[in-house]
């Protein structure tokens, strides 16, 4: 199942989908598990998996602990193609990771393990076309989606380019920021997904702060999808107690989903 | 000028390993550093600065007594003599005189010991920029004497408390910092890493550690060196020295990484010697990195070596072999500092002991009379701490029986 399967269906319903990220192997690996069926059960249309990584310089604060709370529960890369084989099928699951991990994985061998994991492909937020000679190849031989990002500060040439290379959707960064939620959303998103869509038919995702149903619907009335990452993970970060995790994302989700229905 | 191509690679290395969100920054930051150079009013400058403010041209010393101890000659870069005490200060007034140009108000940096936040935000003072020095939080706690020497030149200093806590944890945070502040701040690295055009840049802005060493060099002697070597961490002093004698063939040219309580205990800091090809920090270069590309954790007695990435120029020059990387320990490390200050009264900064260990270790295989060139990057007043702890000098001196 491809993003483009999700996104058929998001608009046929005349409405934003609703992106669900959290990292594999948080809060355990079989909770990771268990949290992304949650996520689906509760309206998620499409789900980022994280794959934890040392020195993850894009995101904030919470998104870095859950990084650092599952190395330290002895996650591998690997595990991620485990996490996919378990929750694919009923929506795309793409995978957000810095590069390094899949270039020592080895990007073609990552590649082909993802694909039969059931996955649809990957989101990169340090790596920019330029650099991505490999995995555009490696992309097209497994039929993966490749999901490179657009910024406000990017130029009209960096957009036109960006959004040529990528398949599946484009990734909106809503705010020159570190992920995290925020009390407000940005200013900056909706003349970004302007700019964007006048260079690309693709769906366009925004990210980066949103954690309420009130947000999501603010953005699903001009983008394509909502992406929502750091408030996911702080259902878990504000309880030492699993299963009150679940509850909050399971309410969480609804919310968010209710939220790009509005 | 060995420069990287279009888009920033020496052959397989560098490039820009960043979010897109930084893109147009260090588009920005590549036309402006082009221009500047090319730029009479820039450069003289900066020429003036590094006179009158840096105390450049740093002199060449050949040490005699060290000198008859190793059987070579062994001639010394006195980048220890320059203002704030290391090579530093060449890169950060070449950046800060940039930031003015760009019209940017305000620099952050990354710190490890705390050296190259000192030089920043001296050269904040210097420019009345705004400062903001990103530190591990632990070695806030080590190196408080540099918290303090920064606070007092105006700067801020923040405790970064995420991941190990060490100086990859503090370029994270500045990275962080830089995409939510990058339209009136500049950042201000320390090193020769990065995304492109930094290694470039602060190569060209270290380079005169180099050009004036070869004249000084070929003015003392008529002839070049037969070796130049110099300590690498990330390795901003050793690409400054080695630029100017890239194209001279006959001129071997070494680079000594930190290696630890020893290359074979697995803690240590040799990023060529023993790490695997990878993307760090924006580039992609060689990294210390477990199987699956997690960084891993290095170890030095020299904070300033204590970096599990290195240059992408540096990667360069040891895969096509152009210069050779070896690891010196903590223990040859400062036997070499002891050393030099026993027979040349100088007591240089442990980073650079590493270039001379290294140096003094190849002198036994050269031949008799053979001239080495070392970059002396810094001086040792910062480092007191660790050597009392390391020979055990602290406590009241003996006292002689009556």
């Amino acid at each position: 199942m491809r993003a483009a399967d999700a996104f058929a269906k998001t608009k046929a319903e005349g409405r934003a989908a609703l992106v669900g990220y959290l990292p594999a192997g948080f809060p355990t690996l079989a909770d990771s598990i268990k949290a992304v069926d949650i996520m689906i059960d509760h309206g998620a249309d499409v789900i980022e998996l994280g794959i934890p990584y040392s020195d993850p310089v894009m995101d904030g604060p919470a998104i870095q602990r859950a990084a650092d709370q599952a190395l330290a529960g002895g996650f591998r890369t690997r595990q991620v193609f485990e996490v996919t084989e378990a929750v694919a099928g009923r929506v795309p699951i793409l995978v957000m990771t810095y590069w390094n991990l899949v270039e020592r994985y080895g990007v073609e061998r990552f590649s082909r393990d993802f694909a039969a994991a059931g996955g649809a492909g990957l989101i990169t937020p340090d790596l920019i076309p330029d650099e991505a000679a490999e995995w555009i190849a490696a992309s097209d031989e497994h039929d993966l989606d490749r999901v490179f990002l657009v910024a406000p500060s990017s130029t009209e040439e960096r957009i036109a380019a960006t959004v040529a290379a990528c398949r599946g959707f484009v990734y909106a960064q809503s705010v020159m920021g570190v992920t995290g939620a925020r009390a407000a959303t940005s200013v900056a998103a909706p003349e970004l997904v302007r700019r964007t869509r006048l260079r690309t038919d693709l769906p366009i995702g925004v990210g980066l702060g949103v954690r309420s149903g009130d947000q999501a619907a603010e953005i699903a009335a001009y983008a394509d999808a909502v992406i929502v990452g750091s408030a996911m993970v702080n259902c878990y970060l504000e309880t030492d107690d699993v299963p009150a995790g679940h509850q909050r994302l399971a309410a969480l989700t609804a919310d968010l989903a209710e939220g790009v229905r509005r | 000028m060995p420069n990287p191509d279009a888009t920033g690679h020496w052959g397989e290395f560098g490039g820009r390993f960043v979010p897109e969100a930084l893109i147009a920054a260090l588009d920005e930051l590549e036309r402006a550093h082009t221009e500047a150079l090319a730029d009479p009013a820039f450069t003289d400058e900066l020429d003036r600065l590094g006179r009158e403010y840096g105390n450049l041209p740093s002199p060449l010393y050949l040490a005699e007594r060290l000198s008859e101890e190793a059987g070579v000659e062994v001639w010394l870069k006195r980048e220890d003599l320059n203002h704030t005490g290391a090579h530093k200060i060449r890169n950060v007034l070449g950046q800060a005189l940039l930031t003015k140009r760009m019209g940017k108000t305000r620099i952050i940096a990354e710190t490890g010991a705390g050296q190259h936040g000192v030089a920043a935000a001296t050269a904040a003072a210097y420019f009345g920029l705004e400062c903001t020095v990103y530190m591990g939080e632990e070695d806030t706690r080590r190196q408080f004497l540099n918290v303090a020497r920064m606070r007092l030149l105006g700067a801020e200093v923040v405790p970064v408390t995420t991941g190990s806590r060490t100086l990859k944890d503090a370029m994270n945070e500045a990275l962080r910092e830089w995409v939510a502040s990058v339209d009136h701040t500049h950042y201000l690295i320390g090193s020769v890493g990065g995304p492109h055009p930094f290694p470039q840049l602060v190569r060209d802005y270290c380079r005169g550690i180099g050009d004036e060493a070869r004249a000084q060099f070929l003015d003392r002697t008529g002839a070049l060196p037969d070796v130049v070597a110099a300590c690498v961490g990330g390795g901003s002093n050793a690409m400054g020295i080695f630029t100017a004698f890239l194209d001279d063939a006959s001129v071997k040219l070494y680079g000594f990484e930190a290696g630890g309580d020893g290359y074979d205990t697995g803690r240590h800091a040799a990023t060529i010697t023993a790490g695997q090809i990878g993307v760090l920090h924006g580039a992609r270069t060689f990294v210390l990195q477990d199987e699956d590309g997690q960084t891993i954790e290095s170890h030095s007695i020299s904070a300033g070596l204590d970096y599990p990435g290195v240059g992408p120029e540096h990667a360069h020059l040891a895969a096509t072999g152009r210069a050779v990387y070896e690891p010196v320990d903590d223990a040859e490390a400062m036997a070499a500092l002891e050393k030099l200050a026993r027979t040349e009264g100088i007591i240089c900064a442990i980073e650079s002991a590493h270039g001379l260990a290294g140096a003094l270790r190849l002198a036994k295989s050269l031949e008799p009379g053979a001239r080495v060139l070392v970059n002396l990057s810094g001086r040792g007043d910062k480092d007191m701490g660790n050597v009392v702890e390391y020979y055990g000098f602290a406590g009241a001196p003996e006292k002689k029986e009556a």
